[in-house]
């Protein structure tokens, strides 16, 4: 099957003084993957996530992401991704149509293009009924769904997710998984980082960080017989401690 | 006597109703679990028997106090943990505990028994200030400073949110080993996986209470007929699995899909059924329920 990269990453590293964050990492993303980056507390996710987003400058290494340099092209990188966190959401006071027209704007889409999407979020998610209301009154649930498709307003190839489902009930979780799967069905990039062991067996491949390197890199199955493990929880385990 | 009980205690923030009519008692040396999403209740509840939060309707009771009008003496009593960090992060990990030891009238030495093992982790730290440690380290000092007093009750509020799976499992262990030295622990938590390392649950969302049990019976109890569907289709598996006649539920389980079915249905028929599509299916077997099945089945009886 003919596959496009999407991020290519070459003994990428981080050090903060003596401390080294990220060590050398190397992989690659293909193009409609949903890529699961795992890793313990403090093992140097979020040091990699920034310099992947073009929000850090690695201190070696070097890496692709969307077609364009993470060093040296670090605002076309911003450009062409989506970015959506558990801190990072929505203005609360601002209306769901708001914030798409918020986000729209920044994002540099013409009045035409903000008023297709703004049409398309809202159908597809099914807030017509809220488009007006202030999002601090929406569930929690679909104030997500909202965050994670106005990350998208732009239509970027890939879109980052660092710990999407935090502390949401268990429908709420699998109902987030499956507009990712309705993302990556579309060819969309899904790159996301979680907690839960069992949203690592959703990814298409998973990687394991530990302390700074990634340690394991495979398909959920892959990894569960190269550790002899019955779940992904156990994989972790068996890396991480 | 009851570590903890609570009766028909309800309360509101305006119009949003936070507790809907709760009881419940632990007993001593109980571990019990209050399972439930962001915004079921389970911060307020904890806020109440701690004394910080006066409940609109109903009783409750710590190590034998009244939550109101005796609630000096437990707040001698109880060590707590709140959801977000509250130590003093410019103080070193020695001079937190010191501190907490201190204001409750103790030293380290008099209780260190209680807090070594966990203690003992931190050592190599302990002039270090609280804000520079990681997250799992951080949470071990927590615990350690709502432990310095030796209390007959710890409420510990999410104490494992946003901790990797590795920190998880030794801060069960570590609770695990509290239990033992007949600390009543009420614990509450978003991960069910970790509902099964309490002694009784009470799985809440909304304000309300969906069930208490041990985890054990709530899983033996699951009375609708349960398949795990292995597919490398899961997406589109799911979707077609949903209009099928036999369907109750369908949901992605890690590398499974989880089918309940209304009537009992042979797996082979499942598995014929999905692949007259052409879609392949790797494997249909009965399974037993965890606790997130039983979550996801109460709060979906409670919606319709």
């Amino acid at each position: 099957m003919h596959s496009e990269t999407i991020i290519q990453v070459n003994g990428l590293t981080k050090r903060f003084g003596d401390f080294t964050a990220v060590n050398e990492i190397t992989f690659k993303v293909d193009k409609g993957e949903i890529f699961g980056f795992l890793g313990a507390n403090g093992a140097g996710k979020t040091t990699a996530i920034k310099m992947l987003i073009g929000l850090s400058k690695p201190t070696k290494g070097s890496g692709k992401v969307a077609g364009f340099d993470i060093e040296k092209q670090a605002e076309h990188v911003k450009k062409n991704i989506g970015y959506m966190s558990q801190k990072f959401s929505l203005y609360d006071d601002l209306t769901p149509k708001e914030n798409i027209r918020f986000y729209g704007g920044i994002y540099g889409l013409s009045r035409n293009e903000i008023k297709t999407k703004t049409k398309e979020i809202l159908e597809e998610l099914d807030l017509k009924s809220v488009a007006n209301k202030t999002v601090v009154s929406l569930p929690l649930g679909w104030k997500q769904r909202l965050a994670f498709a106005i990350s998208m307003v732009h239509d970027p190839d890939i879109v980052f997710l660092d710990e999407p489902t935090g502390g949401v009930d268990p429908k709420v979780r699998r109902e987030f998984w499956e507009t990712i799967y309705q993302a990556s069905e579309k060819g969309r990039t899904v790159f996301v980082t979680t907690h839960y062991m069992d949203e690592a067996e959703y990814c298409d491949r998973v990687s394991i960080m530990v302390a700074g390197k990634i340690e394991a890199l495979d398909t959920p199955n892959n990894l569960k017989q190269q550790f002899n493990a019955t779940s992904m929880d156990e994989v972790f385990l068996k890396l991480a401690r | 006597m009851s570590a903890i009980s609570v009766h028909n205690v309800s309360k509101s923030y305006g119009e949003i109703l936070a507790l809907n009519n709760l009881s419940f008692s632990i007993e001593d040396g109980e571990l019990f679990g209050l399972i439930g999403p962001d915004g079921a209740g389970k911060s307020t509840l904890f806020r109440i028997l701690t004394t910080l939060l006066i409940a609109d309707k109903g009783e409750a009771y710590v190590a034998g106090h009244h939550v109101v009008d005796d609630y000096k003496s437990i707040r001698q009593k109880v060590g707590y943990m709140p959801g977000r960090f509250s130590l003093y992060q410019d103080l070193s990990v020695e001079e937190n505990l010191s501190f907490f030891a201190t204001i409750f009238r103790t030293t380290i030495e008099e209780n260190y028994h209680l807090v070594k093992d966990i203690y003992v982790q931190l050592e190599p730290f302990k002039t270090r200030p609280a804000g520079k440690l990681s997250g799992g380290m951080k949470q071990k000092l927590a615990l350690c400073c709502a432990l310095i007093h030796k209390p007959e009750v710890l409420f510990l509020d999410e104490p494992t949110t946003g901790v990797d799976a590795v920190s998880r499992v030794e801060f069960w262990d570590m609770l695990k080993s509290l239990k033992e030295k007949g600390i009543a622990i009420l614990v509450s938590t978003p991960y069910m996986d970790e509902a099964s390392l309490c002694d009784r649950i009470a799985l809440i969302q909304d304000g309300n209470i969906l069930k208490i049990d041990k985890p054990q019976h709530m899983i033996r109890d699951f009375d609708k007929p349960l398949f795990a569907v292995t597919t490398s289709e899961t997406y589109k598996v799911l979707k077609f699995l949903r209009n099928a006649q036999f369907t109750a539920s369908a949901l992605p389980f890690g590398s499974s899909i989880h089918l309940t079915t209304s009537f009992p249905v042979k797996p082979s028929e499942i598995k014929h059924y999905v692949e007259r599509t052409g879609i392949p299916v790797d494997d249909v077997s009965p399974v037993e329920a965890t606790i997130e099945d039983v979550f996801l089945e109460l709060s979906n009886k409670k919606t319709i």
